[in-house]
């Protein structure tokens, strides 16, 4: 991000957030990477139902599950629940 | 002399009931506290104005101080005014969150009837349960009376809730010496009291929303108070709170100025108290109750001739600099009187401040310090006088000898 930080006289008191928090891409601090087998997957949606980021969503164009990497902390819970082990982690690669 | 232009009852109460009679005036909407010996007394008997029907305030009896603190600090977020009471390890196990309210700027008021702390364990008075939360954001005054404790919890109020200030204050009164001792205390009219401290003003604040709306938890218009705050912004907050404690003695004197027209009372600017301080050459420096019986000694001193003068230091957050640096420093000795220490930190925490102050002085008076009454030792005014005494000769002979002392402990 390359906006300009606020200085104290304009920062909003007691750190109440000005900013929405889907303003924060947190996905930034995942080590391990859920990646879905379609092949596998029976579209339970037990997955977006048990992500603690609300990073799972299910598409309606698509009518299919879509992850948001940019939300997803790589916690793994939807790999160790998913009934049809169609979600296995992965480790970031590292960048360059 | 201010003129008094409203009526007041002359009630016999001790330390502990003038506060709760003050909480009980005040128009308080949640009281949590867990009991505590000296403080007892407060939360008991705001108990009783519940259970009698005489306040509307929520009273939660919670399990711990830490959970008393934390349940006043989140109704405080919620916009309404709140009270509790602590003392000595019930103080000390609020420390974390003593950090969160100021953080939070929850304008929580707080009496804390000073006790030592354990071990050995001691109920009776010193000053080390507060003063070592003196850097936790908080606004700390330190009343002589039990007369001061009631016109200070009335006026803690209005100085926590002033948007410029938005920061929890804890008024201090000595364990035993105030808090059970029974005075002759000069009570205004509720209606006059709820009149004074009015009704809590809420800023407005920015919200992620992108409105600016009341600065309290609303589901109406949510805000996230507190939240994670990494190096990018968290300087950023806590240069706020001292900005908040920059605004604060302003506040603190207009409230106090605005209090005595109403009650005739002053405690000299509302920050320190100054007593035959013009033309002093000797001084002592103190907070707290020792300061009464100080007066005595520098009467009967003045009655010799002797230019001996006293400084009560009333706010010790903020601290009031430049007050203290003009009443001292045309002082040619002074005598910091600690009701605490700092173990191995060469003087008391008074000490350490005053000292502070005046090494900006042109004149560069002679400070030393003195420890005393611990775990509640009395001060009687033989010790006083010897402190004069010792103050004297440093005024004559130009020459410290030892700079920390410790009053009445036996050798």
């Amino acid at each position: 991000m390359t906006e300009k930080q606020k200085g104290w006289k304009e920062v909003p008191v007691a750190g109440v957030c000005w900013k929405p928090a889907t303003d924060y891409p947190t996905g930034d601090w995942r080590t391990f990477k859920p990646i879905r087998d379609p092949e596998k997957c029976t579209k339970c949606l037990l997955c977006p139902m048990i992500c603690p980021d609300s990073a799972i969503e299910w598409n309606r164009n698509t009518e299919d599950i879509q992850f948001d990497y940019d939300f997803c902390k790589g916690c793994g819970i939807c790999a160790n629940e998913c009934p049809a082990e169609a979600i296995i982690m992965t480790r970031e690669e590292e960048e360059a | 002399m201010t003129v008094v232009s409203v009526q007041q009852n002359v009630l016999a109460l001790n330390g502990d009931e003038a506060v709760a009679l003050a909480v009980k005036q005040s128009d308080v909407d949640v009281v949590a506290a867990y009991p505590i010996t000296p403080q007892t007394i407060i939360v008991e008997r705001f108990s009783e104005y519940v259970a009698d029907g005489e306040v509307d305030t929520e009273f939660v009896c919670t399990e711990s101080e830490h959970s008393a603190l934390t349940a006043c600090l989140t109704a405080s977020a919620t916009g309404v005014r709140t009270f509790t009471a602590s003392a000595s390890a019930g103080l000390a196990l609020m420390h974390e969150i003593l950090y969160v309210t100021s953080g939070c700027r929850a304008p929580v008021v707080m009496a804390i009837a000073n006790r030592a702390l354990s071990a050995p364990i001691n109920i009776h008075c010193d000053h080390s349960d507060s003063m070592v939360e003196r850097d936790s954001g908080w606004i700390q005054v330190y009343v002589e009376n039990s007369q001061e404790a009631y016109d200070s919890i009335i006026q803690a109020f209005r100085i926590a809730e002033n948007p410029e200030v938005l920061l929890p204050v804890m008024v201090c009164l000595d364990a035993f010496f105030l808090s059970h001792t029974l005075e002759n205390v000069r009570v205004l009219s509720d209606d006059i009291v709820q009149g004074f401290v009015g009704l809590r003003k809420i800023p407005l604040v920015a919200s992620h929303e992108g409105k600016k709306v009341p600065f309290r938890l609303d589901p109406e218009n949510p805000i996230t108070i507190g939240p994670l705050d990494l190096y990018d912004y968290y300087f950023e907050h806590k240069r706020q709170q001292e900005e908040a404690m920059n605004h604060a003695p302003q506040v603190i004197k207009r409230v106090h100025d605005e209090y005595a027209q109403l009650s005739g009372r002053r405690y000299g600017n509302g920050l320190i108290e100054t007593y035959e301080l013009e033309d002093a050459e000797i001084a002592a420096v103190c907070v707290g109750s020792t300061a009464g019986t100080a007066k005595t000694v520098v009467d009967e001193l003045r009655a010799k001739g002797v230019k001996a003068g006293l400084l009560r230091l009333r706010t010790f957050r903020p601290l009031p600099t430049a007050d203290v640096k003009e009443a001292l420093e045309s002082v040619r000795a002074i005598a910091v009187m600690d009701r605490s220490n700092s173990f191995g930190g060469n003087g008391g925490p008074v000490f350490h401040e005053i000292r502070h102050i005046l090494y900006d002085s042109k004149t560069h008076p002679h400070v030393v310090n003195y420890i005393y009454g611990l775990g509640g030792r009395d001060m009687p005014q033989s010790l006083i006088r010897g402190i004069y005494r010792d103050l004297g000769e440093i005024s004559e002979t130009d020459r410290v000898e030892s700079r920390v002392h410790f009053a009445g402990v036996r050798e």
